[in-house]
């Protein structure tokens, strides 16, 4: 319904004016306190206000003027659709962020042809040799094709969350304002409902924390994950220690724990999502977002299945998956629901 | 739960409880909780459940120490001398000292049951040490206490409304519904609201002028039931022409406006009816004491309809209205957007401009800064109206709930024609009549109804045991 409201603007502001009116909401989340302090309702400050949202819900089924009230409040939603109006705004080329975004189709699409990439370059390209997965993609290549795929993406999304800040007029980060975003992004705060009871998704109109968890496990994974890579560059430049490594050296420690955390939390991400009411968020990209999930969990699942196939003749063809799994994720971080945590990272940032 | 007997479903309970808001959950849980078979019959639809109770945003609650995210210390005297004063000793002095003092106990009991209290919000500093804040507000409280009587195995039915309670031979039998259907219990509990809702009532209680009422809660309130037991020969207590009425925007919707509604402006304004003159002293004390008298004044004025007019200064003082106002250069070019004769609302201004005096303006505390010969006159936070862009607020009386209601007992019983109905209880809007003759204290709705609403599920499931 909201997708096609010529001003999200102005239905955004609308909403706001009954809720600055009301506050009823005003210990649930960092948006509320903040809107009541605004002098007055800008065009910026409801794009800031709309990234700072975490789509807890609480508001929503605290609400009475909800619909069908003629007031007709469904701030979650409103705010989820401004959200997605400013992360396809500031992409570049806002086109792929279109199509990626909203359709689950696309995102699939992209980890086929990343599928068949690695099935292609791993054919075409034989290693010379080398252990582990080396043996089946030379460590050259590898960084030939995953350098790219992860430096550009990061570069065109800085280049975005510029002009995001400049909108939004973010201000100068403090030590403050990190502590402020530090503490809100590892405790995972403004899923909390304000008092640790969690928010309204999966049950409707009663608290429940399985999201906040569900989030925190596919956040900590991913980071761990990520750090798993980098320090593997890390000993492989700098220390000479090359792949494969044993269980018992950081990238392992890291990578397989971060991986079962990173499949538990999305496989739960998405099963949470098929409970929850589609209205309350950003109805028509509601495919892109379930397949973004689906696509990180892919992603942990796959390199899993990778090590615990070690030795077997399954680990060429679960290395060319997961590997384009990984880069199909690399590639589409600007363009899918992956900008969120950048957006809101930097919300949380902005000058209060 | 339910039984079929010859060949017809029949349902019986231990403890029916007629209504969904806060007073009805509140007796229901507590019936359940002591091992009653419960029935919750509520009106509206699922969307609408709560009555007024979703309306509502805090508890007034007596306390010795900081209690929950109460401060300081709000003691029973001082809660009993609040009352008092709005009031004018309008009051039952036993029930609205049991209820007072069981409010300490009740907050705990309210969090054990799913209720969540914020700190005061902010605009509303001045009632931190004496009302608790529901997070997310009545609704929120409202669906803690639906979840919370699922658990409990507590029999929930939406758009059950009651046409008749069966008290034939003094004592309660069952309830039929609008459609016909029969439900039978030991006991009951009558927890159905006001009925304001029902705008004939309304206007068979003040006149034709009712019609210009807004209902600022729940259109579900109609006083079916407590007409309904009325005509039974329960005693009724309190004046139909009482209720808590409060000036709100005039554009608000007839039903279920709700809080944004209201309009703090009136201290920092002039104060106008149809034909553009004062009528009552915009700034005889801060808002929140003033509040409730308000709906009554623009009530008794031509129309019922009044105006609240500003000027630029006076933006930013007081919490932002839900309607944007009316605005203008001009005096004149206000009343016209108004519909109010300009030159008398620039002669009226003019007056109260000539009688303002030199001294310094503080809002938010008692200023003493007065107008000088006016009648009536602006006794604080007087200003000259003098800075364009001039606003313009309308105001009607929006009525929350009506005080008119079933007379009862220390154990929330009513009290039938001939002394107490024994399976009949009573709790919230629909007796709090007996505690508010008349004026309103902030938070104390719910404190009646939580009191009496646990007292009412209480008794009810003893008697049904």
């Amino acid at each position: 319904m909201l997708d096609n409201t010529p001003n999200l603007n102005d239905e955004a502001a609308r909403q706001f004016q009954i809720c600055n009116s009301c506050r009823y909401c005003e210990g649930y989340c960092d948006v509320f306190p903040q809107l009541f302090a605004l002098p007055e309702m800008t065009a910026a400050s409801a794009t800031h206000l709309a990234n700072l949202c975490h789509n807890c819900r609480g508001c929503y089924y605290a609400c009475q003027y909800a619909p069908p009230h003629e007031f007709d409040l469904n701030l979650p939603a409103v705010l989820a659709e401004l959200r997605q109006e400013t992360w396809e705004r500031h992409a570049r080329p806002q086109a792929l962020a279109r199509v990626f975004h909203a359709r689950g189709v696309a995102v699939a699409a992209a980890l086929i042809a990343g599928f068949a990439l690695l099935f292609f370059v791993m054919a075409r390209l034989q290693s010379e040799g080398g252990e582990g997965f080396y043996a089946y993609l030379s460590h050259n290549a590898m960084v030939a094709i995953f350098a790219p795929a992860f430096v550009l993406p990061l570069a065109g999304l800085a280049l975005s969350l510029r002009s995001y800040w400049r909108e939004i007029g973010g201000g100068r980060i403090t030590w403050a304002s990190l502590r402020h975003m530090g503490g809100s992004v590892a405790r995972m705060k403004n899923l909390s409902g304000g008092a640790g009871q969690g928010c309204n998704f999966e049950q409707g109109a009663r608290y429940s924390n399985a999201r906040r968890h569900a989030h925190q496990a596919t956040l900590w994974g991913f980071v761990m994950c990520f750090a798993a890579t980098s320090v593997a560059t890390l000993m492989h430049y700098g220390f000479g220690w090359e792949a494969p490594y044993p269980f018992w050296s950081p990238p392992k420690l890291l990578g397989v724990p971060g991986g079962i955390l990173l499949c538990m939390g999305t496989g739960a991400l998405a099963w949470l999502k098929l409970r929850a009411d589609p209205e309350l968020g950003a109805a028509r990209v509601w495919g892109g977002e379930m397949a973004f999930v689906l696509l990180l969990f892919t992603v942990s699942a796959t390199g899993l299945a990778l090590y615990a196939a070690t030795g077997t003749s399954a680990v060429p063809a679960l290395l060319a998956i997961h590997l384009g799994a990984v880069l199909a994720f690399f590639v589409l971080t600007p363009y899918t629901k992956m900008v969120h945590g950048f957006y809101r990272t930097a919300a949380l940032l902005a000058r209060r | 739960m339910e039984s079929s007997q010859a060949g017809e479903m029949m349902l019986q309970y231990d403890v029916v409880v007629v209504g969904g808001g806060n007073a009805a959950l509140c007796a229901a849980i507590e019936a359940a909780e002591a091992g009653a078979r419960v029935v919750i019959l509520e009106s509206a639809p699922e969307h609408m459940r709560g009555g007024n109770s979703r309306h509502t945003r805090n508890f007034r609650c007596m306390h010795h120490g900081p209690l929950s995210v109460l401060t300081d210390t709000y003691g029973e005297d001082e809660y009993y001398d609040d009352l008092m004063r709005v009031t004018k000793g309008q009051t039952d002095p036993t029930l609205a000292r049991l209820a007072i003092r069981n409010s300490e106990a009740c907050l705990p009991w309210m969090e054990r049951h799913g209720v969540i209290f914020q700190g005061s919000l902010s605009g509303t500093l001045s009632l931190d040490r004496t009302n608790a804040f529901f997070l997310g507000g009545g609704k929120a409280l409202v669906n803690a206490y639906y979840a919370c009587a699922e658990d409990l195995g507590v029999t929930i039915r939406y758009n059950a409304e009651v046409a008749h309670v069966d008290l034939g031979d003094g004592r309660f039998h069952g309830v039929t519904l609008a459609d016909g259907e029969q439900i039978e219990g030991r006991a009951v509990v009558l927890a159905s609201g006001g009925f304001q809702a029902d705008l004939d009532w309304l206007a068979r209680a003040w006149g034709p002028g009712a019609e210009n009422f807004l209902i600022r809660g729940t259109p579900y309130n109609r006083g079916t039931v407590l007409r309904n037991v009325l005509d039974q020969g329960a005693q009724s207590v309190g004046d139909p022409t009482q209720c808590h009425c409060v000036a709100i925007d005039g554009r608000a919707p007839k039903f279920d406006g709700g809080i944004v509604t209201r309009l703090d402006c009136v201290p920092y304004a002039l104060v106008v009816n149809r034909d553009a003159a004062r009528f009552y002293d915009e700034g005889e004390d801060v808002w929140p004491k003033r509040y409730a008298i308000w709906g009554r004044l623009v009530a008794a004025q031509p129309d019922q309809i009044a105006y609240a007019i500003t000027d630029q200064k006076a933006q930013g003082l007081f919490m932002p209205p839900v309607f944007s106002p009316v605005k203008a250069d001009t005096l004149g070019g206000l009343a016209q957007a108004l519909g109010l004769s300009g030159d008398a609302l620039e002669k009226t201004v003019a007056d109260y401009n000539a009688a303002c005096r030199e001294g310094d303006f503080t809002p938010g505390v008692l200023d003493g800064l007065a107008t000088s010969g006016l009648e009536p006159p602006k006794t604080n936070w007087a200003r000259p109206l003098d800075t364009p862009p001039y606003y313009g607020y309308m105001l009607r009386p929006g009525v929350t709930f009506t005080y008119l209601g079933l007379k009862v007992s220390e154990r929330a019983q009513v009290q039938g024609a001939h002394g107490p109905l024994p399976n009949v209880w009573a709790a919230g809007e629909v007796m709090a009549g007996s505690i508010l003759g008349q004026g309103y204290l902030a938070g104390f709705g719910m404190t009646i109804g939580t009191v009496f609403g646990r007292i009412a599920g209480q008794e009810a499931a003893s008697h049904a045991g």
